[in-house]
């Protein structure tokens, strides 16, 4: 069965069923905006932007995913948690197509993105902007032109007009006067800010993240989290974050999800695993050595 | 006895895989061939860097092919008193066999070692992975520029391997058996037909296509960091050269 917020948003707020809580508008506690809605909230449920159904996945003979199923709604900010090898990159790999399940399916958009024709899957990836965990920059090609490169590639542009967007965007990750550089010449955490610029260059509904934190010191690590709740409000995206960072998954997410040994353990908000009285998750979001996660590795 | 025929089942299984991935990486890769307009510039660079990088290597190892040829055969023809046909046994063994396949296991080592590096580097740096997630094609961006520059570069190398060959033949022939250059050059004319030129670049547009894909297969499932990179750089140039070799046999004798 697929989890929809509809399933756990009135533990989470004890709100009655008939008031609509904006995924948005859950992003720290403020109170909730309630909005006059039909008795049926389930039916005004926003339609999710990704779906897992069922994700199953093997990698040499290990199950990395077993049966996840998930809806990450329009305009949500989801965090993927969970252990080293708990299956959540691989997890993204599958919302872009990179990888084909053993059994279950993705839905981006409604479109079945793993078993489609090659068409729909470009259409569907048009939709996304994905941030790989090491940037992924073509080392070979300068920051404005990483960032050019979908355009250049898919849209019949100026160069005009590349310049004002691929400047627009390197503007909004605060790089503007670095794009003659070569990644070779930049910091980590400048890669992880051109590999935004470049994802959402061409304005994707979706941005997914893969450990958007990861080997940043916390100062840039909270630029990047500052970041990602800007393409949020800015370019109002559903974005995934894959992260091991908790308090990056704090910070920026409305709901999250714990996985643990390919399969999804807890799915709640931010208040939710805070409150949390589960030893996996107490021990997971506290980072504590003693605990089930380590007594059943 | 059992575990090693398991163990040889799956080399099999594997080789034909990579076999057939190769194979279809390069129907691919022809496929975008009429969107060359649009990776001139790409290309133009993997050529500049496949021809003029190569040139000193190529340049050594035409030259001494050529006067190797030259001093072996003339020390059997001087048995004979026939060192003056050594201009034509040069200059046929140059455009046919030599000139094509030293050239071709040059670029082989130079340039095919390069892109396997090159692309098993974007391979395990999810570079690759982030062209597709762009709905870039890297069969398109990275391999039909480098299949193009490669092929086109092992015809224009080869050209310049043959004079150079030729040319150093004439020399050891000139200083170690007494004939005469004009006599050399003369008798090497006369040998050639049409045929032996156009055979020759043919193998060796055939051997550039083959060591470029093969480089870029390999590159392209390259795995498991930098011994990965390491891995697919080096099986790369074993299976260039084995391919090489085995494609110039029977390209020889379906041409000659």
């Amino acid at each position: 069965m697929i989890e929809t917020p509809a399933d756990f948003e009135p533990h989470a707020r004890s709100l009655p069923r008939n008031v609509i809580v904006s995924p948005v508008e859950q992003i720290d506690d403020a109170q909730p905006v309630a909005h006059p809605a039909p008795l049926s909230y389930r039916s005004m449920v926003p339609a999710p932007a990704i779906e897992l159904c069922e994700l199953t996945k093997a990698l040499s003979g290990r199950t990395v995913l077993d049966g996840v199923s998930l809806a990450i709604l329009k305009g949500e900010t989801m965090s993927v948690i969970g252990g080293s090898g708990a299956g959540k990159s691989v997890t993204l790999k599958h919302i872009v197509g990179l990888m084909k399940p053993d059994r279950g399916c993705v839905k981006v958009d409604g479109v079945d993105v793993t078993n489609t024709n090659h068409g729909s899957l470009e259409a569907a990836r048009r939709k996304i902007g994905f941030c790989f965990q090491g940037s992924a920059l073509l080392n070979s090609l300068s920051v404005y032109e990483n960032v050019a490169l979908p355009l250049r590639e898919h849209e019949r542009l100026g160069e005009d007009e590349i310049r004002g967007r691929v400047e627009e965007k390197l503007g909004l990750v605060g790089l503007a006067k670095e794009g003659h550089k070569i990644p070779a010449e930049i910091s980590g955490g400048m890669k992880k800010r051109v590999g935004l610029a470049r994802a959402i260059i061409r304005n994707p509904e979706i941005i997914l993240y893969d450990e958007p934190t990861a080997g940043l010191d916390p100062v840039m690590g909270s630029t990047i989290n500052d970041l990602i709740l800007d393409m949020q409000k800015k370019l109002g995206v559903t974005s995934v974050l894959v992260t091991h960072d908790m308090s990056s998954a704090f910070r920026v997410s409305n709901r999250i999800a714990m996985l643990l040994k390919g399969r999804i353990v807890k799915l709640g908000t931010p208040a939710e695993f805070r409150a949390s009285d589960d030893p996996l998750v107490k021990q997971f979001i506290y980072g504590e050595s003693e605990g089930p996660l380590t007594r059943n590795p | 006895m059992f575990a090693a025929i398991a163990r040889a089942q799956r080399w099999f299984e594997r080789s034909c895989a990579g076999a057939g991935y190769t194979l279809d990486l390069f129907l691919r890769a022809a496929g975008h061939i009429l969107q060359i307009g649009r990776k001139r510039r790409e290309t133009m660079e993997h050529l500049h860097l496949c021809t003029l990088g190569s040139l000193p290597v190529v340049f050594i190892t035409a030259l001494f092919t050529g006067m190797i040829v030259s001093l072996q055969t003339g020390q059997v023809l001087r048995d004979f008193g026939q060192e003056s046909t050594l201009g034509y046994i040069v200059t046929i063994g140059m455009c046919r066999e030599m000139g094509p396949v030293f050239t071709c296991l040059s670029l082989a080592g130079l340039v095919g070692s390069t892109y396997a590096a090159e692309i098993g580097t974007m391979k395990v740096s999810e570079e690759v992975d982030a062209l597709e997630v762009m709905s870039i094609d890297p069969v398109y961006y990275l391999v039909m520029p480098r299949l193009i520059a490669l092929s086109l570069a092992a015809v224009a190398l080869t050209v310049y391997a043959n004079v150079i060959g030729i040319a150093g033949g004439a020399l050891v022939a000139r200083a170690n058996f007494d004939v005469d250059l004009e006599v050399f050059m003369k008798n090497g004319r006369d040998a050639l037909k049409m045929k032996d030129i156009y055979g020759g670049l043919l193998k060796t547009f055939i051997f550039g296509t083959t060591i470029s894909i093969v480089a870029c297969s390999q590159g392209l499932r390259a795995d498991g960091g930098p011994a990965g990179v390491g891995r697919a750089t080096l099986r790369s140039v074993v299976i260039s050269f084995m391919l090489i070799l085995v494609f110039d046999y029977l390209l020889t004798w379906m041409i000659w």
